[in-house]
């Protein structure tokens, strides 16, 4: 049996299905959840999530933080901005990643470029994959 | 004036027509409003109950830790309010039900000697507490139409630094909360500090079990801090959306009883236009019978009011239409009428002269026949008297040539010069 995984934002359920994989990134590193994971929570950081349902192909997304619990056979993911990567406009990030970068050169303590130069290379690689 | 009644009760008739197409359309959006309000209230639902459930996790777990967000102060000497209200008026008691609750929560907690900071979403908010001179803190508009989770955090966010810097010792939030289509009522809860965690796990879904041992990373508190602040965006975006769609359920409200009270108005408008029309035909009517009967005598009334009643009469139950006012035309015409048709049926050139018959006989004591067209009468030892069709029968040939009549030439000669 496969494990049950949902993937919700604050304004609606974005994804939910069996997968047989999740791998996510917390705060700590990379995790994978495979049927039967232990109950665990772990808070998400900006990283892409991916979802193996029954295809070989998995599903990507690029998740802006939230978290991740595992209980009862059952992965939910909340997240505040998650984006499929169909939706990503990766020209925009790539520009977005280019402003953050200069900001980052004039002052490398500017917290919110980091932020931001972070989301946008989390936004290419999910969408290039 | 009759007719200026008209006039002004017509012109009331169309501006509250337009009135209610209006109110009317706002009717109906609102109606779509409020259906997708719940939707997005229902989509936003799984999220915070999954965000509970990691609190409960959180509970289970064991966790005592402390976090600015849930700072407990003795003595608060600052409250802040975060009070929701509308951009738009027309939404019947909504805005004023939250401000006027807000506002007697601020009044008792200033007689307690604690001072107050506003967060005010909403025009109407804005509106009232500057022209009351309140001190606004924050004020934000545009987002409680169709509130957008950005919204929430912008909110959020402003009123957490507020509490965790200790501006605020504590903050309500005041809105109006969406029961169900019908009923919405006003809530003050306190949203900062949150409750402390098991609190809140009890007041969850209760599910939590104690038995399961949770893993956490990075740790509990790690989990915690980005938890907390999250978990206030969430119950400010669900308040916000419950704002959102009680502002559309009210407005709907209110909307259905404008137009329903636009519909009476109408009714009752219309009501009035159709007796003062009925009143202004009626009163004519009476002039001009009362005219012709001030004329008096046969002549008068046989010459003048026939024609004039009739062609008056005939006008007038085109105009009116109406069943009422034709009716009653035809009361008055039939009444003025007897009169002159009975005297003409009966003496239509006056005393002695007789109205033919329907068999062309003469009828008793008449025996002149008169010719109307050509004004000549004929005596029975006239030549022409056999083929002499009565227009108008006399008794004597005095009264025929009193009538205006002559005697014509086919009488024997004696006669004529007579």
């Amino acid at each position: 049996m496969a494990m049950t995984v949902e993937l919700v934002s604050p304004e609606t359920i974005l994804w939910s299905g069996e997968a047989t994989q999740v791998v996510a990134r917390t705060l700590d590193g990379d995790i994978a959840f495979l049927d039967n994971h232990a109950p665990f929570v772990g808070a998400l950081d900006i990283a892409e999530v991916r979802i193996w349902a029954d295809a070989d192909e998995p599903v990507a997304l690029a998740v802006h933080g939230g978290f991740v619990e595992v209980s009862h056979n059952s992965v939910t993911i909340l997240s505040d901005v998650a984006e499929f990567s169909g939706d990503i406009d990766a020209e925009r990030a790539s520009t977005a990643a280019d402003r953050a970068g200069e900001a980052l050169r004039s002052d490398g303590d500017d917290d919110e470029a980091k932020a931001a130069l972070k989301r946008a290379t989390v936004r290419l690689a999910v969408a290039g994959s | 004036m009759p007719g200026g009644q008209e006039r002004i009760l017509r012109r009331r008739i169309s501006s509250v027509q337009s009135t209610k197409k209006i109110t009317r359309a706002m009717e109906l959006i609102a109606a779509t409003r409020v259906v997708k309000a719940m939707q997005r209230a229902n989509a936003a639902r799984p999220y915070s109950t999954k965000m509970t459930s990691v609190i409960e996790d959180l509970a289970a777990g064991g966790t005592g830790v402390s976090h600015p967000l849930l700072r407990e102060t003795e003595t608060v000497t600052n409250v802040g309010y975060v009070i929701i209200t509308s951009d738009r008026g027309l939404a019947g008691p909504y805005n004023s039900s939250v401000i006027r609750s807000a506002e007697r929560e601020i009044m008792a907690a200033q007689t307690e000697g604690k001072g107050y900071k506003l967060v005010l979403i909403g025009k109407k908010a804005r509106d009232y507490f500057r022209f009351r001179n309140y001190e606004i803190a924050a004020y934000y508009e545009g987002m409680t139409d169709t509130p957008s989770y950005d919204d929430a955090k912008e909110v959020a966010n402003v009123v957490a630094s507020m509490f965790i810097d200790e501006e605020v010792d504590e903050v309500i939030l005041s809105y109006q909360e969406f029961v169900s289509m019908g009923t919405q009522r006003v809530a003050l809860r306190r949203f900062l500090p949150l409750e402390q965690l098991g609190t809140v796990a009890q007041e969850g879904s209760g599910s939590s079990e104690a038995t399961a041992s949770f893993e956490f990373e990075p740790s509990p508190e790690g989990v915690l801090e980005s938890l907390l602040p999250r978990y206030v965006e969430s119950r400010l975006f669900s308040a916000l959306l419950d704002a959102s769609a009680s502002e559309h359920a009210n407005r709907q409200r209110a909307m259905k009883a404008a137009t329903d009270n636009a519909e009476e108005l109408i009714t009752n408008l219309s009501r009035a236009l159709s007796r003062a029309r009925q009143d202004a035909i009626t009163t004519e009517i009476m002039e001009i019978v009362g005219g012709a009967e001030a004329l008096g005598g046969d002549l008068a009334v046989e010459e003048l009011p026939e024609g004039a009643v009739a062609s008056s009469a005939g006008q007038f139950a085109a105009a009116a239409g109406a069943g009422a006012a034709s009716a009653a035309v035809r009361a008055a015409s039939a009444s003025a009428a007897p009169s002159a048709t009975a005297l003409l049926e009966a003496a239509p050139f006056g005393a002695g002269s007789h109205a033919t018959l329907p068999d062309n006989s003469a009828p008793a004591g008449f025996t002149i026949k008169g010719n109307a067209d050509s004004m000549l009468y004929h005596r029975p030892d006239s030549r022409s008297y056999g083929v002499t069709v009565a227009e108008v029968w006399f008794d004597t040939p005095e009264r025929a040539e009193a009538a205006g009549f002559r005697l014509a030439n086919t009488h024997p000669k004696d006669v004529q010069d007579a």
